[in-house]
């Protein structure tokens, strides 16, 4: 089965997806945003960018593109749906995730690996991954600030759906190793049923070592499983 | 007294005038006057510079295309071609640093992309007055956010660039971009028209106002008070059409669906119609009123001139129109069939069937003049080049500190961390590093780039610093693994009707021709940037060297800057001569002087240690290798150390902040030293070893810098004066931009 790289208007990140699934080997195809069926695909991938060039609000005009209503049905069919970046922001805009990505709270853009912890294997991401892993995968965003109303984050926390934690080298979760403000060094999540994720670091962009860093294939790896689970 | 005429106030001269009515055989109508004056502006045509950029070496077995087309082609192998190019932005950014920076990407991209290749790298190359004034400050936060905002959003990695900071670039900011593309061989394409009966199609952003004369008043022009008026010369760029454009045209060229294209970028529609038809032996008949535009009323004259930005015009036999209009719907873009190629080679523009111009297309880039402009050897050199003694103590542990916080050899990252500089996966070496090395994905090639520039030596002796800055790019490409391939130029200088700044241009193409035939390496483009002067004040003369190299196969761990360890030795390649100070940032910073004459570069050495240089590296043998340049020794050494973490004792006679040409530093594995010594020896390079990796402290022979307070004093150079201590924080006071 084949997983689907959706390309809007604007998304760049979309090739670098499908070399990345390829080579954990998932099937992947690029699908344009105006395609109104999904049937053939298991899962979605929503790659980075900047869909429709980001204006008015990260992901508020991707959220309305045709192909968004496919990604819902099947996301409420337990189908792996998965936003990296761009498409994380596209997924809280659409309320398949909640909560929101703000400005960074330094108002510059950021570029560079930082370390995350894995803080929940219950989720299409992180499945293959252990509790406490530490990981090294680039960020690279302006708006990548995660926020909730408190009701909101403490759901989050105690349904244990924040599946990644921005910390420092050693694992520990702390204000300086926070690179964005986002609430409670949040850098990805999953909805409860743990089939939909989204994470603001960029997995496809540390998959081998001679690019600085591989640890991104076991989130994409928790993908790949999540596919053959939802071939079954 | 009064206004004056209309050629004047469109940047023309009287004689050029004059020209024009004798090539029409009577007086231009408006729209006509229109198009000469943007087409005959120095930024467009050349004509101070021509005469002497034919002295370029532009050939050699790999250039597929040389100068004069969009961008210079070379060929890779297997197939592949790299195509890529230089261009400046200086007054826009001085107007509207965002915007100014932004669509200065946004025009690089187009020239790459309008050759069939596929845009994946940028390079940005951007000097500002000193940091400690807050309009400056405001200048460079301002441009490197409208890189970032245009560079992340296109979709291309900004994957290198370099820094400077000095006191004449206050009134004159320098903004240079470099963009590399690659494509198969079989989607090159060139701005050619085609035959009778072509269609052209215009794709892409709707024109508007925007731009008006920005190649005429605003580029070719001095600055002074009156500057901010130009704001409205300045372009508005928009990356989201840019990306939606670089697909739909991607796109054209995979299906084999245009003849021949041309970005619209300085002079808009009367540089895109008239340069092809010209270039096909061909005219073209133009009808304005088919042109989708953003606002009503526009005259002819305004909608030939506009500079809008993410436009190009496809040249489409008939029968394919309706495809290309059709993958233009689908990428959401605009498309118009503008026009028709003709014969007989008029230019025929018409509004509603008025026929607004009537020129020969080639006479608007072809008969544009020449200046043979006079030439002066600067009376200055002559106090400049007298040698003064270095008199006083040095104190090179508070020397190497003093350096380290020098904006222009800080830490950069403060720069590129707001870059995108990993999109597509190809990224080995990225930004931080002396060169960056691409991979092509599927293959076993690696291309790797660099930009280079040196105001202050160039200054004091503009052939030698030219010459030094081509030899210095080639180390910076060959420590990455790969072979240097091509040159393309970036020339900013001061108002060309001085004969000091013209001849300090013919001593600078003169030194980078010198040196790229040392190397065997062709100038393949570029860009010329006049008239940067405020106020009766040249810059520097400041030419930007762009190399790019190609390493087949590639190193899978090429040397690095972090790759230094506790135990492995620290060598010198090249020669131990270190004097030369003229020029260096010691002498700027810690001495308070510039002058000297720079020493001379000795081309033997330069071609002997670049191929080393590409060996060492190549054959992973070297873990660190980095060119001496700004700083010298001490300064190379210490950026060594504090990315790897490690300090070193170093044991050497020479100046620690000499900037002598063609030196490299090694950081080697012992059991590996024999390997790297015999390979210097053949290549005819002098090794020695000077030092070792290891211990808390950068020692330079009596002198020793604390390795974390060298990293911190470094590492916060930037972010302190840019407001902001650590990576996270709020507010940046200087920068008062709204942008994304």
């Amino acid at each position: 089965m084949k997983a689907a790289v959706v390309v809007f208007p604007g998304t760049n990140c979309e090739q670098d997806a499908v070399y990345a699934l390829e080579s954990v080997g998932v099937e992947a195809a690029l699908v344009w945003h105006r395609a109104t069926d999904l049937s053939e695909f298991a899962g979605v991938v929503l790659p980075g960018g900047f869909a429709h060039g980001d204006y008015l609000r990260t992901g508020a005009i991707a959220r309305f593109s045709p192909i968004m209503s496919e990604v819902e049905r099947l996301a409420d069919a337990g189908a792996p749906v998965l936003g990296i970046c761009n498409g994380f922001q596209i997924l809280c805009e659409a309320g398949l995730l909640p909560g929101v990505l703000l400005q960074n709270a330094g108002l510059r853009f950021i570029c560079r690996p930082v370390q995350l912890r894995v803080t929940s294997t219950d989720s299409i991401l992180t499945r293959a991954a252990r509790i406490g892993q530490i990981l090294e995968i680039p960020l690279n965003s302006y708006e990548g600030n995660y926020a909730t109303d408190p009701a909101t984050f403490a759901d989050l926390e105690r349904n244990d759906r924040i599946v990644l934690r921005y910390s420092d080298p050693t694992g520990a979760v702390t204000a300086q190793a926070n690179p964005n403000g986002s609430l409670g060094n949040t850098a990805g999540i999953a909805n409860r049923t743990g089939n939909v994720a989204g994470l603001m670091p960029h997995p496809e962009r540390a998959i081998e070592s001679v690019l600085g860093s591989s640890d991104g294939r076991v989130l994409l790896e928790s993908f790949a499983m999540s596919m053959s689970g939802a071939d079954g | 007294m009064g206004e004056p005429l209309v050629h004047q106030a469109l940047g023309m001269t009287d004689d050029e005038y004059e020209a024009v009515c004798v090539i029409l055989g009577r007086a231009p109508r408006d729209a006509e006057l229109a198009m000469y004056s943007v087409m005959w502006s120095e930024h467009c045509s050349y004509k101070s510079s021509r005469p002497h950029l034919k002295r370029f070496p532009a050939e050699a077995p790999w250039v597929v295309v040389g100068p004069g087309e969009n961008a210079g082609v070379i060929d890779l192998g297997d197939g592949w071609l790299g195509a890529f190019r230089i261009e400046s932005h200086n007054h826009p950014s001085f107007v509207e640093p965002y915007q100014g920076a932004a669509t200065g990407v946004g025009g690089i991209l187009r020239d790459v992309f309008t050759m069939g290749a596929r845009p994946i790298a940028v390079w940005d190359q951007i000097r500002f007055g000193s940091l400690d004034d807050p309009h400056n400050r405001y200048l460079f936060a301002g441009v490197v956010a409208g890189i970032a905002g245009y560079g992340n959003a296109v979709g291309v990695p900004t994957v290198g660039g370099e820094l400077a900071f000095e006191d004449c670039y206050a009134g004159n900011p320098l903004v240079n971009v470099m963009a590399l593309g690659i494509l198969r061989r079989e989607q090159l394409v060139l701005a050619e028209s085609g035959g009778e009966g072509t269609e052209a199609v215009l794709l892409g952003a709707a024109t508007g106002r925007d731009g008006i004369g920005g190649a005429s008043v605003l580029a070719s022009a001095s600055f002074d008070d009156t500057s901010n008026a130009k704001r409205p010369s300045v372009q508005v760029g928009d990356p989201f059409e840019e990306k939606k454009l670089i697909e739909a045209c991607l796109e054209l060229y995979e299906r084999g669906l245009v003849i021949g294209i041309q970005d619209l970028g300085a002079a808009g529609l009367s540089c895109a119609t008239s340069e092809p038809a010209a270039k096909s032996g061909m005219g073209m008949e133009v009808d304005l009123r088919r042109v989708h535009v953003r606002e009503p009323g526009m005259t002819p004259a305004e909608l030939l001139m506009s500079e809008s930005q993410e436009r190009m015009m496809a040249f489409v036999a008939p029968e394919n129109v309706d495809e290309v209009l059709a993958v233009a719907a689908r990428w959401e873009i605009d498309a118009s069939r503008v026009g028709t190629v003709s014969r007989g080679g008029a230019l025929r523009v018409f509004v509603n069937g008025d026929l607004v111009a009537d020129v020969p297309a080639a006479s608007l880039s072809e008969d544009a003049p020449v200046y043979h402009r006079p030439l002066r050897r600067p009376d200055w050199l002559d106090d400049l080049w007298v040698d003064r003694p270095v008199t006083n103590e040095l104190d090179a542990a508070a020397g190497l500190l003093k350096l380290l916080d020098e904006p222009s050899l800080a830490d950069p990252a403060w720069v590129y961390e707001q870059y995108d500089h990993m999109l597509f996966l190809n990224t080995v070496v990225g930004p931080g590093h002396d060169g960056t090395l691409l991979r092509i994905k599927g293959t076993t090639k690696a291309l790797a780039g660099t930009t280079d520039g040196n105001g202050r030596r160039c200054y004091l002796d503009p052939r030698r610093g030219a010459a030094r800055l081509v030899y210095e790019a080639a180390l910076n490409v060959a420590v990455t693994g790969a072979r240097p391939m091509a040159v393309v130029d970036n020339l900013n200088f001061g108002n060309p009707e001085k004969p000091e700044v013209m001849w300090q241009f013919a001593e600078t193409v003169e030194g980078i021709s010198e040196a790229c035939e040392v190397l065997g390496i062709p100038v393949v483009g570029g860009n010329v940037s006049f008239y940067n002067e405020t106020d009766g004040i040249d810059i520097y003369p400041t030419p930007i060297v762009g190399l790019i190299g190609l390493a087949d196969p590639y190193p899978k761990r090429p040397p690095r800057l972090d790759r230094a360890k506790a135990g492995m030795d620290l060598w010198l390649l090249g020669p131990d001569t270190s004097q030369d100070l003229a020029g260096s940032v010691f002498q700027k910073i810690v001495l308070g002087t510039i002058a000297g004459r720079p020493a001379e570069p000795s081309p033997d050495i330069a071609a002997q240690l670049t191929g080393l240089a590409t060996r060492l590296a190549a054959g992973e043998i070297v873990s660190v290798l980095h060119d001496l340049s700004e700083g010298g020794l001490a300064v190379a050494v210490a950026k060594v150390c504090i990315v790897s973490d490690v300090g070193v004792t170093i044991d050497w006679p020479g100046h620690a902040f000499a900037e002598d040409p063609h030196r490299l530093i090694a950081a080697v594995h012992s059991e590996r030293s024999d390997r790297m010594v015999a390979l210097a020896d053949a290549a005819g390079v002098a090794a020695h070893r000077i030092g070792t990796f290891g211990g808390e402290e950068i020692r330079v022979g009596r002198a020793a810098v604390n390795l974390e307070r060298a990293s911190r004093v470094w590492r916060t150079a930037l972010p302190r004066r840019m407001g902001q201590d650590s990576g996270r924080r709020t507010a940046n006071a200087t920068s008062g931009h709204a942008c994304r």
